[in-house]
């Protein structure tokens, strides 16, 4: 699936987007988030707050607890700051 | 329903897009034009720029979901949304939102509900240069408090 990075937690990765396939263990947003932490320093980093962190899968706000399983695209973020 | 939603870099007319709206048509009695616009200051610190970063793709899904919602909520003929992204200096235009209903009360309400969604909901992100440092914008609970009494409002009915 691919993944993408918006604002710090883009700069704090280091990458705007990439294409990962996690185990299958990993079944929701919540656990896919955990697991990217693992993945090295800036992930660490990137994901060290997790409960202010946001999520959306093709385009659509979901909730931690929400399956990846159909997902094409996940995204991640901090709270929106438009308008 | 005329629905126009752009994101862009370029700078807007609101003017022009207000007359775009509501030319050549009788059937409109009211609309409301609201203008976002990049201020020289935030919790007393100098602004100098800002850059506005999006998620292109879902930024329009995001907006167009809440036109459609706001045209269930009120009886609409035209709705016009433009959010600029890049970098902007103090003065310039960010957002326009354009409502137009045969009355002020739907004009006004769909307004004020659209501009609370695009500042919680849609997936824009703002940085903000005081001089030399730049630092993310951090999100206001005032501003989840002024989308969240919509929800409130309507919460016998079950939103979606």
């Amino acid at each position: 699936m691919k993944l993408l990075y918006f604002a710090w937690v883009r700069e704090r990765v280091g990458k705007a987007d990439e294409d990962v396939s996690p185990p299958a263990g990993i079944r929701t947003v919540g656990e896919l988030m955990d697991w990217l932490a693992g993945r090295g320093e800036e992930y660490a980093y990137a994901f060290e707050n997790r409960k202010v962190i946001r999520a959306a899968i093709d385009h659509t706000h979901v909730r931690p607890d929400t399956p990846i399983a159909d997902a094409r695209e996940i995204a991640f973020f901090p709270p929106m700051t438009g308008g | 329903m005329a629905v126009t939603i752009r994101l862009q870099r370029e700078d807007f007319d609101a003017g022009a897009e207000m007359a775009r709206l509501v030319g050549g048509r009788t059937d409109i009695g009211a609309v409301v034009t609201f203008s976002g616009i990049c201020r020289d200051h935030e919790d007393g610190r100098g602004v100098t720029a800002m850059t506005l970063e999006h998620y292109p793709g879902m930024a329009e899904d995001e907006i167009a979901r809440h036109v459609a919602e706001a045209q269930s909520r009120w009886p609409l003929q035209g709705v016009t949304v433009i959010h600029r992204y890049g970098r902007m200096t103090p003065g310039d235009n960010i957002v326009l939102v354009v409502t137009a209903s045969a009355h002020r009360d739907a004009a006004f309400a769909a307004a004020e509900f659209l501009m609370d969604f695009l500042k919680t909901r849609a997936p824009f992100w703002k940085r903000e240069e005081h001089g030399g440092a730049a630092s993310w914008v951090d999100a206001k609970e005032s501003d989840d408090h002024a989308a969240r009494r919509w929800t409130a409002a309507t919460s016998g009915r079950g939103r979606r």
